[in-house]
């Protein structure tokens, strides 16, 4: 059983945080990626919720231990809410004010998911899954999707195909003849404009 | 291609994580080929990649080490690579508030911002906004306006949110682009239009009117984003909120239409906000819940648990209107999802019927291990209020509270629990003795000190009146020898008051509590020896005076009274009647007329409101002769909320002196007001001493003005009277950008609503009504529990204790009887015959 007290203060904090609440476009408290031990692969935060990387990793802890076992979608956490989702060895967090319209935090999550595993069915022809080994490779494509979703807390896109677009991440440079024609034309299909470049 | 070795020696790995072993300052070192020409794109990539990823896991980079890093990064602006050239951006975003002199890539990021390549744009807006501040941000101005109203939406989009990033820091100048984002929120693009639409309202949110124009324009126009419908029905919520408006307004309709919605998000929001509003009618209820209802059997877990969880709230204050559900709800009980389970059942527990709680409880408790404290706390408050309504179920509830409180659990957990257990005890005299049973039983293992001494406390109140006190005594002495110093303390009091109130267990107490004067604290030590010392007088008034009743006084206030006694050496003892008494309700035992009472001590050790006056007061050298602040009024509007000036009024009563402190607002941002003065004129023998003018009242920044009134001495029993009053003050026209004042100004007034003191009871049409009235005309606190009139009858009793100014005790008997309207008898008492007179007059 984990308890502590940072537990008892984020707790009271994040409460009155959430009292009156005033119409905002701040939506998004944090975007975290865990791997299948917990750790950080990588986390965002947009406020000040949890200010210091202790009391962020003490949550992160708190978030897995509460969530790796079980495959709903949904929690209340530490007075936030928390959608979340979980792919062979990898989980996907986002993180709300408890007020905060669930179904949006939702589309955030899924739009996440989706433009990665649009970027990555690509990138990586042979891995057709998110997994964590494919993320790694693709970090810098990761950062620059959740740059692309959310800015400051603010949803900035959740069209998964919008995203991709965006980001525009080129692959290796697999010369055009080693590619197969089917891998030619997803990549058509997904990149028109940058086929048109090659 | 050094990505490629990479990516085979990870192959022959273990296939983990290339960055695990990452050093910073060999990250660093490797980032020197920034410098290298020709760039390397593809190594620099991914290079910047681990820094990012080294800052996203938490790691300190020094300024220096960062800004060195960052000037070399600038550098690679001169590569054409696309994804080199966002990570460029992505670690200007992250090192802004690392690195210095960060503002030498705004003219890169400019460039890049009004450049050809539109995956460009928006993100060096985004990094460009991120290290500009005020001064810098007018120098981009005018490309921000293009880019708001820009025809890509990426770039619109960016620059809206980054403007809205902006308003907390640079407000006026982003005030300047409202015309752009009122463009932008007619975009196609779905996204554009939310996000135009938050920035509109982030701007124009203090002015009500434009809010309310701007409502009208879209929900007539329909937006196509669902996010931005999201938003624009919570502006109208909030809206409708604050008007207090009925709900047949064209704000509600609007948001009942959204129930009609196609986008979940959308009606899941109107629900809600429905769900949510005050004093909604079950009418008006019926829609929303019934598309709940609907969401309850979603295959989709997020749905489920939003719509359940709403219900729950609806439950709460009605629960008859969820009732219409309770198939659906039964359904989730076995849900997969724990959240969504309790929540039903919690719901359930609320709506169902008394024969259906039995299997509920046994439902809950078969999981109630693997669910969050969170939802722990949520069945408690569930429990609670079921023993509310289904007081005979108390043994049940008992029983299965006292399981919860063996169970492993957070302080908030246990702390919900305690006071549920207490809450039954007050309303069910008949489980008094099992709650004090289990919490007993509690305090022999509890590691949190501040519900050991709750309970402790409890027990000393509540023990000596039981059947069988004695065998509390052993419990309440265990924590005596056990526990750390505050517990030690309370065990002592709670000893202390079982040794006044039963005389045959005096012997007994007086020999543990001769132990306890061996203890190793002082605090321990010094509490044993003076009740010791008390209750050997055996003296029932003594008894009464320093072991029942507490200290009704505010803490911060007493504190503040005494540092002002020691500050002036004088002759005469404290008096503790010249410190305020705590303002939060609480009921005192008063041995004469109160022979049972119980309290709710809020602890509140923030200074109240009186406090904060005080000081305010005293600060003034006016009012320094006036002596102590003997009670302050709750703020009365002088004005219609949406007028020009807002004035509200606090009245402040001292010995021989009332202060009415007028707290104006001026919410005309094209004025400033000067030496403002509410004049008063009093329609009976008082005299108005003083004027204090707030010197300058700025836009919508809140000042303060007083007028000091002499109460009449002659006649002390004339208190009611009414004063007109008029806000008088010099105006100064000003430019309401940079609120520069014009040079001369004109002498203006504006006439306030009356004060006046009345009292009448002839409107009231219930009980509840009449007692809340005379203790708020009065100001007085409620006895034992006398403010809650039981339900369907005709007559009561309010018992009201009080101190008049100048330190007089008074106490008032109020018989009220319902007829066609409420008539009361009065009965008052007090050490000073004239305080009688003048309550008497004031009420009669």
């Amino acid at each position: 059983m984990w308890k502590c007290p940072v537990f008892l203060v984020t707790l009271a904090k994040n409460e009155a945080l959430s009292l009156n609440i005033e119409p905002s476009l701040y939506t998004v408290k944090a975007v975290l990626i865990l791997d299948n031990d917990g750790e950080r692969l990588y986390a965002k935060y947009y406020d000040d919720t949890y200010p210091t990387v202790k009391e962020q990793k003490a949550f992160e802890k708190n978030i897995f231990n509460k969530t790796h076992r079980t495959d709903s979608e949904i929690a209340l956490l530490e007075g936030l809410t928390v959608v979340y989702k979980s792919n062979i060895d990898l989980f996907f967090y986002v993180i709300g004010s408890s007020h905060e319209n669930e179904l949006m935090l939702m589309a955030v999550l899924n739009c996440l998911f989706d433009s990665l595993s649009q970027m990555l069915r690509y990138a990586n022809i042979c891995l057709k899954n998110v997994e964590k080994r494919a993320l790694l490779e693709n970090m810098e494509g990761l950062f620059l999707a959740v740059d692309e979703i959310v800015d400051g807390g603010v949803i900035l896109e959740s069209d998964p195909q919008q995203v991709v677009h965006r980001v525009a991440l080129r692959g290796d440079d697999v010369p055009l003849t080693e590619q197969t024609v089917t891998q030619v034309r997803t990549t058509s299909l997904l990149y028109p404009s940058l086929c048109c470049g090659v | 291609m050094i990505k490629k070795f990479d990516k085979k020696d990870e192959e022959s790995g273990s296939g983990s994580n290339p960055f695990q072993h990452l050093e910073k300052s060999a990250v660093l070192q490797e980032a020197r080929i920034f410098n290298e020409t020709p760039i390397n794109p593809r190594r620099c990539l991914h290079i910047l990649t681990k820094i990012i990823y080294l800052l996203n896991q938490g790691e300190h980079f020094g300024t220096t080490e960062a800004t060195e890093a960052f000037f070399a990064m600038t550098r690679l602006f001169q590569s054409n690579d696309q994804t080199l050239r966002r990570m460029c951006y992505l670690t200007i975003k992250e090192m802004a508030n690392i690195s210095e002199d960060v503002i030498i890539v705004t003219s890169s990021l400019t460039k890049d911002m009004t450049g050809k390549e539109d995956v460009y744009r928006g993100p060096a807006i985004r990094a460009l906004c991120r290290i500009t501040d005020t001064t810098m941000l007018q120098a981009i101005e005018r490309y921000m306006k293009q880019a708001i109203v820009d025809k890509v939406p990426s770039v619109s989009s960016s620059a809206l949110v980054s403007s809205l990033h902006m308003v907390k820091m640079s407000y006026d100048v982003v005030k300047r682009w409202v015309n752009e984002a009122q463009e932008a929120a007619s975009s196609d693009n779905i996204m554009v239009q939310y996000h135009a639409l938050g920035l509109l309202y982030h701007l124009r949110k203090n002015d009500r009117l434009a809010v309310t124009k701007m409502l009208n324009k879209f929900t007539k126009s329909g937006l196509k984003s669902p996010f931005a419908y999201c938003m624009l029905i919570r502006i109208a919520s909030k809206l409708l909120d604050e008007t207090e408006g009925g709900h047949d307004s064209p704000l509600f309709d609007f948001i009942e239409g959204c129930l009609r919605n196609k986008n979940e998000m959308v009606v899941y929001e109107a629900a809600s906000a429905i769900v949510h509003m005050p004093n909604c009618t079950a009418r008006e209820l019926a829609p929303a819940v019934s598309v709940l209802q609907l969401f309850c059997s979603s295959p989709k877990a997020a749905l489920r648990y939003a719509a359940v969880r709403t219900l729950n709230k609806v439950a709460m204050k009605h629960p008859s209107a969820v009732t219409a559900c309770n198939l659906d709800l039964e359904n989730l009980i076995t849900d997969s999802n724990r959240s969504i389970a309790t929540l039903a059942i919690t719901t359930l527990l609320k709506t169902g019927s008394e024969s259906s709680v039995d299997r509920l409880m046994k439902q809950i408790s078969s999981f109630v291990s693997e669910i969050s404290d969170e939802f722990k706390v949520v069945v408690v408050q569930a429990i609670s209020a079921l023993c509310q309504k289904y007081p005979r179920k108390h043994s049940v509830m008992m029983n299965f509270l006292s399981n919860m409180l063996r169970d492993d659990g957070g302080f908030e957990y246990k702390r919900a629990i305690v006071d549920c257990i207490i809450s039954i005890i007050e309303e069910n005299p008949e489980s008094k003795e099992t709650g004090l049973a289990h919490l007993c039983e509690f305090i022999e293992d509890c590691e949190h000190t501040v519900l050991a001494t709750k309970i402790l406390h409890l027990l000393g109140k509540e023990g000596p009146r039981t059947p069988q006190p004695s065998k509390y005594i052993r419990f309440i002495f265990n924590r005596v020898v056990l526990e750390s110093e505050a517990v030690r303390a309370a065990a002592v009091s709670a000893l202390a008051k079982f040794g006044a109130q039963n005389d045959d267990l005096l012997p007994s107490v007086l020999v543990l509590m001769q132990r306890c004067m061996m203890d190793s604290d002082d605090e321990v030590r010094d509490r044993a020896t003076f009740y010791m010392n008390v209750l050997q007088q055996k003296q029932k008034a003594l008894n009464a005076a320093y072991i029942f009743n507490g200290l009704s006084v505010s803490i911060p206030g007493l504190e503040k009274s005494l540092h002002q006694y020691t500050l002036e050496p004088t002759e005469k003892p404290f008096d503790m009647k010249s410190v305020p008494l705590v303002t939060t309700p609480i009921t005192e035992q008063k041995t004469e007329i109160a022979p049972v009472a119980t309290s709710k001590l809020p602890e509140k050790l923030a200074p109240s409101r009186q406090d904060i006056y005080q000081e305010q007061l005293a600060s003034i050298p006016e009012f320094q002769s006036l002596g102590p602040l003997f009670k302050s009024s709750d703020p009365v509007q002088l004005t219609e909320a949406e007028t020009e000036y807002v004035v509200r009024c606090i009245k402040h009563t001292f010995a021989r002196h009332m202060v009415f402190q007028f707290d104006c607002t001026n919410t005309l941002n094209d004025q400033l007001l000067q030496k403002v003065v509410v004049q008063m004129e009093p329609s009976e023998a008082y005299e108005v001493e003083h004027y204090i003018p707030a010197l300058s009242l700025p836009y919508s920044q809140p000042g303060s003005c007083y007028t000091l009134i002499r109460l009449p001495d002659d006649d002390p029993t004339a208190v009611s009277c009414t004063f007109s009053c008029t806000m008088k003050y010099l105006v100064r026209d000003c430019d309401p950008n940079t609120g520069e004042p014009d040079d001369d100004g004109y002498d203006d007034e504006y006439v306030l609503e009356d004060l006046e003191e009345t009292f009448a009871l002839a409107s009231v049409r219930t009980l509840d009504e009449a007692v809340n009235n005379i203790i708020s005309f009065l100001g007085m606190q409620p006895c034992e529990r006398s403010e809650k009139v039981p339900e369907n009858k005709n007559s009561h009793v309010l018992f009201l204790a009080g101190v008049f100014r100048g330190g007089h005790d008074v106490l008032v008997r109020a018989r009220l009887a319902l007829a066609d309207g409420v008539t009361m008898q009065v009965t008052v008492r007090s050490s000073e015959e004239t305080v009688v007179d003048v309550i008497l007059a004031s009420v009669g």
